[in-house]
């Protein structure tokens, strides 16, 4: 038997045992891994992501920090009823800017991957106030503190450098620009030509919750309305071979 | 209780091992277990044969034989049920919105189709009944109080561009804005009271009688080219009627207030993006048939 024999040796031996094994998941961690990097396929070339604006990025802090990712997904997976339900399925270049990404597996309510544009702001700041108000068998929380909650980009632009860290492309225009931007954006009066020339695609620029001051509902509610809007579907092909 | 014999030593090997005179038969595996095992992998060939699998090119992983794909396979679901429904949308297409209410056929598939439209996209705002959220400034649909009419077209029109949006590609959103009268310095404090007492008169609610005659003027000045002099509003600029007891955000004292204060800014979403012509139709036939269709 040869070799056989000698697996007397691995057993008897826990520091020789721990190596090899270790050496054995590392296949399975290879072949599952590795080709992510060499494949052309992996994240599809699509028209229209840009990495998140300062106050979007802000309200997707809030997003995770609030936990809306234990109730809420954001994929819409390729099966008919998902697709007539919340619009295209996703693809995987649409989280390629999140870190984490925001797949999720439970969905207590509703997917959010592509609920941009479809309500009203004023409807969002309802519904995060008093989901009850608009949707009266919903079971989710109530989020009206966000309201009294005044925010101040005082370290947006180090958040940005660390997204940057990770690979989103944020230019270093982008970060000098990052407070700017951040108060631009909730503000209908403001001069928002360089916040557009930086974020051209989808961007809005809205007071959100309509008050006064930047609050955490501006930056949340301007997230949840960017979702899923950046690629413009009536001009992407899917490749079907993915 | 009868207890199973325990095996003799001579009848199954051991494995050799021996620990204080204790020994470990060496029994083989359940044939069954094995023969699923093997079964397993001879399945596990075949399908990585069959199906996607193995990441070697760089382009993209083996397709496998049978050219299995996820987006294919959805976009044949799509299609087929598209391709029923086509008929029946084409129709609903090419005939005059007025015409959909008149042909059976249609009016029973606009009920239906229209409907499932309806509380995918359009319950959240206006409730699965369709009754609105009054106090929120969602209309109800039910009654036959129009902000922008109630016809067939100018529902259609409401659905396809919405109101007040930025997102219309064609920019054809329904506009209008109430100014802020007093957030904006137009009217004082005491000017708002007078017209807030004057609109609960007209709309035949409790009022103050010396205030509302003074809120007259007030009214007559600043109201009264969107809202008419009568207070009946004007559904060309989406100016509610004023006079009836349907109130979007609240008849009361300290809503009015609020709302001539800040003036409000109702929102609706264009849905000629989201939808196609035949949901939009179908939708419209749906609310036009809930009771205030015009």
């Amino acid at each position: 038997m040869g070799l056989l024999d000698k697996h007397g040796v691995i057993e008897k031996n826990a520091t020789l045992l721990l190596i090899f094994a270790f050496l054995v998941v590392t296949v399975g961690g290879i072949v599952e891994i590795a080709p992510l990097f060499y494949l052309e396929n992996t994240i599809e070339d699509v028209d229209g992501m840009r990495p998140y604006t300062p106050l979007e990025l802000t309200g997707r802090d809030i997003y995770i920090r609030e936990g809306c990712y234990v109730c809420h997904s954001q994929m819409i997976r390729p099966m008919r009823d998902e697709v007539e339900r919340y619009g295209h399925y996703s693809l995987a270049a649409e989280s390629q800017y999140d870190h984490p990404f925001q797949w999720g597996s439970k969905r207590t309510g509703p997917d959010l991957a592509r609920v941009g544009g479809r309500y009203s702001d004023a409807w969002h700041v309802d519904h995060l106030t008093n989901p009850q108000s608009v949707v009266p068998e919903s079971v989710m929380p109530k989020y009206g503190f966000l309201l009294n909650r005044m925010i101040e980009p005082a370290h947006i632009d180090q958040r940005l450098s660390t997204d940057a860290m990770v690979g989103v492309p944020y230019t270093s225009d982008m970060i000098e620009n990052a407070k700017a931007d951040f108060a631009a954006q909730a503000d209908p009066d403001a001069d928002t030509d360089g916040l557009l020339e930086r974020y051209p695609n989808a961007t809005n620029v809205r007071n959100f919750d309509g008050r006064p001051g930047i609050s955490e509902m501006d930056a949340l509610v301007a997230y949840l309305q960017v979702l899923g809007t950046m690629v413009d579907f009536s001009t992407f092909q899917p490749v079907a071979s993915r | 209780m009868s207890k199973k014999p325990l095996k003799k030593k001579h009848e199954v090997e051991t494995t050799g091992h021996s620990w204080d005179g204790i020994e470990e038969y060496n029994n083989p595996l359940p044939r069954w277990w094995l023969w699923t095992f093997y079964a397993c992998i001879i399945w596990g060939v075949g399908y990585s044969i069959a199906m996607p699998a193995w990441p070697i090119f760089k382009s993209g992983a083996t397709p496998g034989i049978l050219g299995s794909s996820t987006r294919a396979n959805v976009q044949a679901d799509l299609d087929k049920f598209a391709a029923m429904n086509k008929p029946i949308q084409e129709k609903l297409v090419a005939v005059d919105l007025d015409q959909i209410a008149e042909d059976p056929e249609l009016r029973n598939y606009t009920q239906n189709a229209g409907a499932a439209v309806f509380r995918t996209w359009c319950a959240q705002c206006h409730g699965a009944g369709a009754g609105g959220n009054p106090g929120l400034g969602y209309p109800n649909l039910l009654d036959s109080d129009w902000l922008w009419g109630g016809t067939m077209e100018e529902i259609h029109f409401t659905i396809t561009h919405g109101i007040r949006n930025e997102t219309d590609p064609e920019e054809e959103a329904r506009f209008s804005q109430m100014p802020a009268f007093g957030k904006d310095g137009i009217l004082s404090g005491e000017e708002i009271d007078q017209v807030v007492q004057y609109v609960r008169q007209i709309s035949g609610q409790e009022s103050d009688a010396e205030l509302a005659s003074a809120g007259e003027t007030v009214f007559m000045d600043n109201c009264s080219a969107c809202h008419a002099e009568d207070g009946t509003g004007d559904q060309m600029q989406g100016a509610p009627n004023l006079t009836d007891a349907i109130w979007l955000y609240g008849g009361d004292v300290d809503t009015l207030t609020y709302t001539v204060t800040n003036a409000r800014f109702g929102v609706m979403p264009n849905w000629n993006e989201r939808l196609t012509e035949a949901d939009i139709r179908a939708v419209a036939s749906y609310v036009h048939s809930l009771g205030g269709g015009q």
